[in-house]
């Protein structure tokens, strides 16, 4: 009883927020188990999974973006026009003024700052609300992909098709697997182990007790065992494919963003401005400047996954992008964040992402029609949130907290109650 | 007394919240036509006894039995017991600002003719019932363009609509000056001629000692005692004793204040409302603060003290126009949040929960909010470092609370204005503007909060108290200036200090020193 207690609580961190993210990790693997009886094995074989990336690193780039448009308070609606838009000038960039391929992405990644400039101005500076100067960006930009593309496609050179549909590279001896993913991976399971050892190390400084050792080494070998069955997989492909480079860009950006809005203060800045705007300027942020920041790197990494589907798809058309703004936002309301802004996180995002992308992916290769698949997964992002809203309003916060609710009688954490008995938990707890 | 017959009876009420009990064993005897007070600290009870009386709480939901009118009574929802005549007024309006008054008394009680609203008669209805709680205004003006004064009496104005027996009021006065809160007092007495029983909690004992017959002390959840004002010679005292569960031998902790030089200056301030450019908000205003001082601004609600601190606090109010800061011999300019805390000035606003705290946050990450480059290496931050510095205040301020880990928004009024001092404190600032400290706080916590003012002073820094509450000021302060329609009207010190020389002040524009 007290270890399940123990493992609720601590097999991925002790806070509510975590024990959320846990819950949606539950989701997914119950997900992926799910599918992967229901399509005979086909769903974790390595093409499929090597796909599945390939197939949604773009959304899932605009799911980082739009994250932190969400915390602090706005939403984007314009990500898929303004991501067709950079797709057909880098593709014109390269096929008619013969731009070297990786000019052009630096060309394309310029684009995206300047209309995020373009609407990060009108968000912060005017004031103008998020919605409805994406919503006009939406049309401006998907206007704007068919009037220079001439509403047809442009194809693009073989270089630059590598950023969406290139692999990691074979090198070395010949071990069956493809070794550069063997290696990711190794570094990766590394990089795990390091991570729960140095957070170990943090709770300790912070007087406070680190979870029982086992609990660690369990969760250390849950994470190993994912990456390793993950890079065996990725690693014994079809000739030729390994792990995806647009996975290594997602990979890179998630790392590198999750560090940015946990462990800086202008990520911290932005949770202080979706929490309590006016509070937040009485601490000394900059109000508009956080604003501007969120809108104007939305649309570079918009910019970033147009190129990406591009250079998948070899060629930039009218219709690319369409609809992406909505895969983004459900993937970071999946994850748990709050439509108010203030609360959410990337990793979570993310996994909000892949539950979408398991689900979409699971039941195409169950011939589900995409008819049936848009139905499905339209009750799935009502059901997830629906739930999240029910279970903070009982003052729980997470799926798999209420799962495990008949067994917390002992726990000593403050009670859920009321808002208005808030007071007197505070009070009990410290009589004594 | 005991021959006026008894309206309310709530026997032996136990409300249990999982883990916690809030109420236990509470009894509330309440006879018609009296005006009762129930009186306790934060978190003693009141509020929920309130929600378990009006059925917010519905009936099966708690032990005991409510006997209201000679029968038991088991509320289903507020509903229920309203159309029994009991209407709870909360400290937070539930008012529409942009409906007229009309609208929002007759709200979800529309009278109707042939299925729609009546408007003619829900005019004519609403006059009657506004001239009885004493409201000239026309029911067609909109409740965002009356004041809160007003506002409260739009919300009476809608008990009456609902034929009210049973009045409960939440903290009326809490949000209203003094002339305000005399006439909402002045109100409740004539009800009271009238037959109107009512029930009203307060934090402010000398308008329940004004005002009430009897009173009712609750402390943790348990009835301490029912006091009659009159029979028992009650005095604020005495209520407090009954509060806190002691003799409180001092509303303010002993002090000798080390004053030193002048550090902080401001000369010819002069500034202009945000929206409407003619109205001058600041007028020609020129004050100084010296080191270990503790200085008082005073002043009814809108007079522009608020307004004066926040744009001294890197214009985060109103259109700057003129006037200079000077701070340690050298003038300085502030022209945004981050220069004056960079200055070393650090303002504690009046609504912690408005724009004080991100209710999101937890206690530690609350606590570093203003400074976060004190716990940051090279841009990224140290996580231990805001643990410590958060655990340091928290033991330093005694914030009642488990851990720093804590949501700030399941904290006490008392414990969320700890971690916004502590919040402030971490920014090491040199003036500390505290506006309405103690606002909502209840007695042994306002205790605290002063103790820590006098050691923030003792440090050496620059202590400004804006506050509502005259002896406060008068207790806290060494010296007070009095704002009227803003512009400093006087400055008043210590020993001059009586709550009739600063209403004075306070209502005039003449120009008097005491000093």
């Amino acid at each position: 009883m007290s270890r399940l207690k123990d493992l609720q609580k601590n097999l991925f961190g002790g806070s509510s927020s975590n024990a959320r993210q846990f819950g949606m990790i539950f989701t997914l693997v119950a997900i992926v188990v799910l599918f992967q009886i229901l399509t005979d094995g086909l769903t974790l074989q390595s093409n499929n999974l090597i796909a599945l990336f390939q197939q949604n690193s773009y959304i899932l780039i605009l799911a980082i973006g739009m994250l932190m448009v969400i915390v602090a308070g706005h939403i984007d609606l314009s990500v898929g026009s303004i991501a067709a838009f950079a797709g057909i000038l880098v593709a014109k960039s390269m096929a008619e003024w013969s731009l070297p391929w990786p000019a052009a992405i630096l060309f394309g990644l310029v684009i995206g700052a300047i209309i995020g400039a373009w609407q990060g101005f009108w968000v912060a500076y005017v004031g103008v609300p998020a919605f409805i100067v994406t919503l006009a960006g939406m049309l401006l930009f998907r206007g704007g992909n068919q009037f220079i593309g001439n509403a047809s496609t442009i194809p693009v050179p073989e270089g630059f098709r590598q950023i969406g549909a290139g692999f990691l590279p074979e090198f070395g001896p010949n071990t069956g697997y493809n070794n550069a993913t063997l290696l990711l991976g190794l570094a990766a399971a590394v990089a795990v182990v390091w991570r729960e050892l140095q957070a170990r190390k943090t709770r300790r400084e912070m007087d406070a007790d680190p979870a029982p050792m086992w609990i660690s080494i369990l969760r250390m070998a849950i994470m190993v065992g994912v990456i390793a069955f993950a890079s065996l997989r990725f690693a014994s492909g079809r000739v030729g494919t390994s792990f995806p480079i647009s996975g290594i860009i997602l990979l890179v950006l998630v790392i590198a963003y999750s560090f940015y809005t946990r462990n800086t203060a202008g990520g911290r800045h932005i949770y202080a401005v979706g929490g309590n705007s006016r509070a937040a300027e009485l601490s000394g942020v900059k109000l508009k400047r956080v604003n501007f920041f969120v809108m104007m790197n939305m649309s570079v990494l918009a910019a970033l996954a147009g190129m990406i589907f591009v250079a998948r798809s070899a060629a930039s058309g009218p219709q690319d992008g369409n609809g992406w703004e909505l895969d983004a936002i459900a993937a970071v309301f999946i994850g748990g964040a709050a439509v108010s802004g203030g609360i959410g996180t990337i990793s979570g995002s993310i996994v909000g992402g892949l539950v979408m992308a398991v689900l979409n992916n699971g039941l195409q290769l169950m011939g589900v029609g995409t008819d049936r698949v848009q139905i499905i997964k339209g009750l799935v992002l009502l059901l997830a949130v629906a739930i999240d809203v029910y279970n903070k309003s009982q003052g729980r916060f997470s799926i798999i907290g209420s799962l495990m609710r008949p067994f917390r009688r002992d726990d000593s954490a403050p009670p859920a109650s009321p808002p208005d008995a808030e007071r007197e938990p505070a009070k009990v707890a410290v009589s004594g | 007394m005991s021959d006026v017959p008894i309206l309310l009876e709530m026997r032996s009420i136990t409300k249990e919240f999982p883990g916690v009990k809030a109420l236990s064993d509470v009894n509330l005897v309440v006879r018609a036509g009296e005006i009762h007070a129930i009186c306790g600290e934060n978190g003693a009870g009141k509020s929920t006894l309130m929600k378990v009386l009006s059925g917010v709480y519905p009936y099966g939901s708690y032990e005991g039995k409510i006997i209201y009118q000679g029968s038991e009574s088991k509320f289903s929802d507020i509903r229920a017991s309203e159309n029994a005549g009991i209407v709870i007024i909360h400290q937070e309006l539930a008012l529409i600002p942009g409906m007229s008054i009309a609208e929002n008394i007759f709200l979800g009680n529309e009278p109707r003719k042939r299925g729609a609203i009546d408007w003619k008669a829900a005019n004519r209805m609403a006059l009657d019932l506004m001239a009885r709680v004493g409201l000239q205004e026309n029911p067609d003006t909109l409740i965002k363009d009356i004041g809160v004064g007003k506002q409260q009496l739009v919300e009476i104005a809608k008990a009456f609509a609902k034929d009210v027996k049973l009045l409960i009021l939440d903290e009326p006065t809490a949000a209203l000056n003094e002339a305000d809160s005399r006439h909402l007092l002045d109100l409740l007495r004539g009800f009271r001629s009238r037959g109107i029983t009512s029930i009203m909690i307060s934090h402010k004992l000398n308008e329940i000692e004004a005002i009430a017959d009897q009173i009712t002390i609750l402390r943790d959840g348990r009835t301490v005692e029912t006091l009659d004002v009159k029979a028992d010679g009650v005095d604020e005292d005495r209520i407090v004793r009954g509060m806190v569960g002691r003799e409180l031998s001092s509303r303010f902790p002993d002090h000798t204040p080390k004053i030193g030089d002048v550090f902080f200056e401001v000369r010819d301030w002069n500034v202009r409302h945000p929206i409407s450019a003619e109205r001058q908000v600041c007028k020609n205003e020129s004050f100084v603060v010296r080191r270990g001082e503790i200085v008082g601004f005073a002043g009814l609600m809108g007079a522009g003290r608020t307004e004066l601190a926040m744009s001294v606090f890197g214009r985060s109010y109103g259109v700057y126009e003129s006037g200079t800061i000077i701070k340690d011999g050298k003038e300085i300019v502030l022209k945004s949040v981050a220069d004056a805390i960079d200055n070393g000035l650090a303002y504690v606003s009046e609504d912690r929960k408005a724009i004080g705290l991100n209710l999101l946050d937890d206690i530690k990450s609350s606590t570093v909010a203003a400074k976060l480059s004190k716990i940051s290496h090279h841009g990224v931050l140290d996580e231990v470092e805001e643990y410590q510095a958060a655990e340091a205040y928290r033991k330093e301020l005694r914030t009642k609370a488990p851990t720093v880990d804590e949501s700030v928004s399941k904290l006490s009024g008392g414990n969320q204005q700890k971690v916004v001092l502590a919040k402030w404190m971490f920014t090491d600032p040199d003036l500390l503007i505290l506006d309405e400290p103690t606002r909502g706080i209840d007695v042994g916590a306002k205790y605290e909060i002063y103790g820590i003012i006098q050691r923030l002073a003792d440090q050496g820094k620059g202590v400004i108290v804006i506050s509502s509450e005259l002896p406060e000021l008068i207790g806290l302060c060494d010296r007070i200036y009095t704002v009227f329609e803003g512009a400093i009207t006087g400055e008043i010190a210590r020993a001059d200090a009586t709550p009739e020389n600063l209403m004075k002040q306070m209502t005039s524009t003449k120009k008097m020193l005491t000093r």
